[in-house]
């Protein structure tokens, strides 16, 4: 990042102009991306920043797809970032909601302000036939002076012809008037910046690019004054090229309303939790690992890996059992990430990308929105606790799309302490189930008032107050299958590829922690927690110590001890609640610094040992 | 009269919007000051929901408050 907060991009792709693809969230960006790029596509990671932008070549172009934003400046780290993609683009690329176009415009409007070449894809015409709007093409084309091509996306309907009017791509009309008061303003700037984006943006008053010229002395301070001409513009536009027919009721808003409305609302959320817990929880935990772990792994890999070692280097010394031991590398490692870890992930990657692509999550940002007021959060923190489930990791880096600092301090922290995830969770599930709704609700009431006390107290201590919601509720729709698929397949890699490394470095160092005496002393030295405090039998600290290295490494661990009913219950809520795993925390770290983190770490370990203690007490 | 006060399926006009960061994102969503909305109903206690066109967007309670309306036809 450069001293102004910029992204720097690279430039490894080596092209002779840059295509940046540039729209609304939700408006099937992806979809145009993956088309006019084909197979070969790279995801980076721009430094100082974890959004992932995914670039590739189309002939001699590259191509770039942007985070989705509503409007070019700097509120969030999609914004800045998609920013410095936009300022740096030759052509751009503009993809419309056809449905929204009084929302879409407003980007495409600022786009075209910004002094950039310019082509439309006016997308989703499927769903503007379905609400019986009609949109004027050739009279929007001639307002907005750009080429507009009219696409449906999900059904590849006007790529191609969208793939060859890129180069028509030109500049359309700005909404500065000649010899006007605001375009006499932007000259001046200009004329120092000798840019016509940099300037208006420094009009725009975004500080990132101001920093870029500090030989400017004052600037007039124009956002609002130039937002309004804009909205007043694009609403002048949609109202010469938009009508609708108000008489249709349509069974999508109907069901939008009725996820809304609490009386049908909350119903329909607790009956797609308990759908969501048979597919994970049932089908997936139990049928499909069942499959996976036991016969596959378990019963024919495993003893097949050491045969082979036993013949080769042999089983009884030190790199016989670091490879194929209790604590395997290719054993137990293997089995664990592709056996048990993966077909969760997957499961649970497939149903967020569903709810994700049908438009159901934002409404429930709106129902959960005055219970996480009550934790100094808002209905967006939902978000990234849905994600958490998924994998704390990755839901820790989606809080940089909560608005302040204080709600991202809030949401980690719990991430990292109440919120376990897919893999977690499905070990849980696992073992859960074996129990008897009793205990099953000790576990949920424990970690839920956990989660309620610690929010509470966060809210409480941290000065400020929780932001407002302001969110825009997309059209509920069917998902596209191919889409979720893609999605689903691409977070689970991304999940092995992480998950991966830290299973071998932790069955590795279980290994020589075991044959060293290490664990032992450990497991000897933590009974007066494990043993006399949370009633456990001595071992569960080598699940403990697997824990730290990874949370579902730790739940995994337990499968392999024998337990009663209450000792599952106690160890699932201390290992829940007890420390982030590894890559949790170096995200962390990186996300916020380390001696938030280091409190976030020790806090977990005080909370997670008292309440297991405590629930031993007095309910067991 | 404020936005808290609308009842599901009434029309309003915005009149005023207090607070800066929010009248410029209302801006970028297509809501201004003189806009015509209708209310989409609202979570007791939560958030208040607008429809405008095709369009519907949430707003958290205490911004909502502090947006002023006038009833269509009120000048």
């Amino acid at each position: 990042m450069s001293h102004c907060g910029q992204t720097e991009i690279e430039n490894e792709l080596q092209a002779d102009k840059k295509i940046v693809l540039a729209g609304n969230p939700n408006v099937g960006k992806s979809i145009f991306f993956n088309y006019l790029t084909g197979i070969y596509v790279s995801v980076s990671n721009y430094p100082g920043t974890t959004l992932d932008i995914t670039s590739g070549k189309m002939g001699d172009a590259a191509v770039y797809d942007t985070p989705g934003v509503y409007g070019v400046g700097s509120i969030n780290d999609e914004e800045r970032v998609a920013r410095d993609f936009i300022m740096s683009a030759d052509i751009i690329i503009n993809v419309v909601d056809a449905s929204h176009l009084e929302r879409d415009l407003f980007l495409t409007q600022q786009l075209i302000d910004l002094g950039k070449k310019i082509i439309v894809a006016l997308n989703m015409m499927d769903e503007v036939e379905k609400n019986n709007i009609s949109i004027d093409l050739e009279a929007l084309e001639k307002e907005l002076g750009v080429p507009v091509i009219p696409t449906t996306a999900a059904k590849h309907r006007g790529l191609d012809k969208l793939k060859h009017s890129i180069d028509q791509a030109v500049k359309g009309n700005t909404i500065f008037a000649e010899n006007s008061d605001l375009e006499k303003e932007l000259k001046d700037i200009e004329a120092v910046t000798e840019n016509r984006a940099d300037a208006l943006m420094i009009l725009e008053e975004d500080e990132n690019i101001r920093c870029q010229y500090p030989s400017l002395k004052t600037v007039p301070e124009l956002r609002e004054e130039i937002y309004t001409a804009r909205r007043q513009r694009v609403d002048q536009i949609t109202d010469r090229v938009l009508s609708y027919d108000e008489n249709t009721s349509q069974l999508a808003r109907k069901i939008g309303a009725y996820m809304l409305k609490p009386v049908t609302a909350i119903p329909m959320l607790l009956v797609l939790l308990y759908l969501i817990y048979q597919f994970i929880g049932v089908f997936v935990a139990q049928t499909v690992v069942g499959v996976t772990e036991e016969l596959i792994f378990v019963e024919n890999y495993e003893p097949f890996v050491r045969n082979i070692i036993a013949n080769t280097i042999g089983l009884e010394n030190f790199f016989g059992q670091l490879l194929a031991g209790e604590y395997g590398i290719l054993t137990m490692s293997v089995t664990y990430i592709f056996g048990l870890l993966l077909p969760l992930v997957a499961g649970f990657y497939f149903l967020l990308s569903l709810l994700e692509d049908s438009g159901y999550l934002p409404r429930i940002a709106v129902l959960m929105d005055r219970l996480l007021q009550k934790i100094g959060l808002n209905g967006r923190a939902i978000i990234p606790m849905l994600l958490g489930f998924g994998c704390v990791t990755m839901a820790t880096i989606t809080t940089r799309l909560l608005g302040t600092k204080r709600e991202r301090i809030i949401s980690i922290f719990l991430l990292g302490l109440a919120i376990p995830c897919s893999a977690q969770l499905g070990v849980i599930a696992g073992l859960i189930a074996q129990l008897d709704v009793f205990y099953i609700l000790v576990y949920v009431l424990t970690i839920f008032a956990v989660y309620v006390l610690a929010g509470t107290f966060l809210n409480k201590v941290l000065p400020g107050e929780s932001s407002d919601l302001l969110i825009d509720l997309p059209p509920i729709r069917l998902p596209d299958l191919k889409n979720v698929f893609n999605k689903t397949y691409q977070q689970t890699v991304a999940f092995v590829k992480e998950a991966g490394p830290i299973f071998v470095f932790g069955a590795a160092l279980i290994t020589v922690m075991q044959k060293t005496g290490l664990l032992a002393l450990i497991t000897r030295g933590a009974e007066p927690i494990t043993v006399n405090w949370l009633g456990l039998p001595a071992e569960t600290a080598t699940a403990f110590v697997m824990g730290i290295i990874r949370r579902d490494f730790g739940a995994a661990g337990l499968t392999s001890i024998a337990l009663t009913s209450a000792q599952i219950t106690i160890s699932l809520i201390t290992l829940t609640l007890f420390v982030p795993c590894i890559a949790a925390m170096m995200i962390m770290i990186k996300e916020r610094n380390f001696k938030e983190s280091v409190y976030i770490w020790f806090g977990s370990w005080i909370t997670a040992f008292i309440t297991g203690g405590l629930v031993n007490l007095l309910i067991f | 009269m404020t936005l808290v006060d609308m009842k599901h399926g009434n029309k309003f006009i915005i009149d005023k919007i207090e607070d800066k960061e929010t009248r410029l994102q209302a801006l970028r969503f297509g809501i201004s000051e003189g806009s015509e909305i209708e209310s989409a109903g609202s979570i007791p206690g939560g958030p208040v929901i607008l429809k405008k066109n095709l369009q519907e967007i949430a707003i958290g309670r205490r911004t909502a408050e502090k947006i002023s309306v006038k009833k269509k036809g009120m000048i």
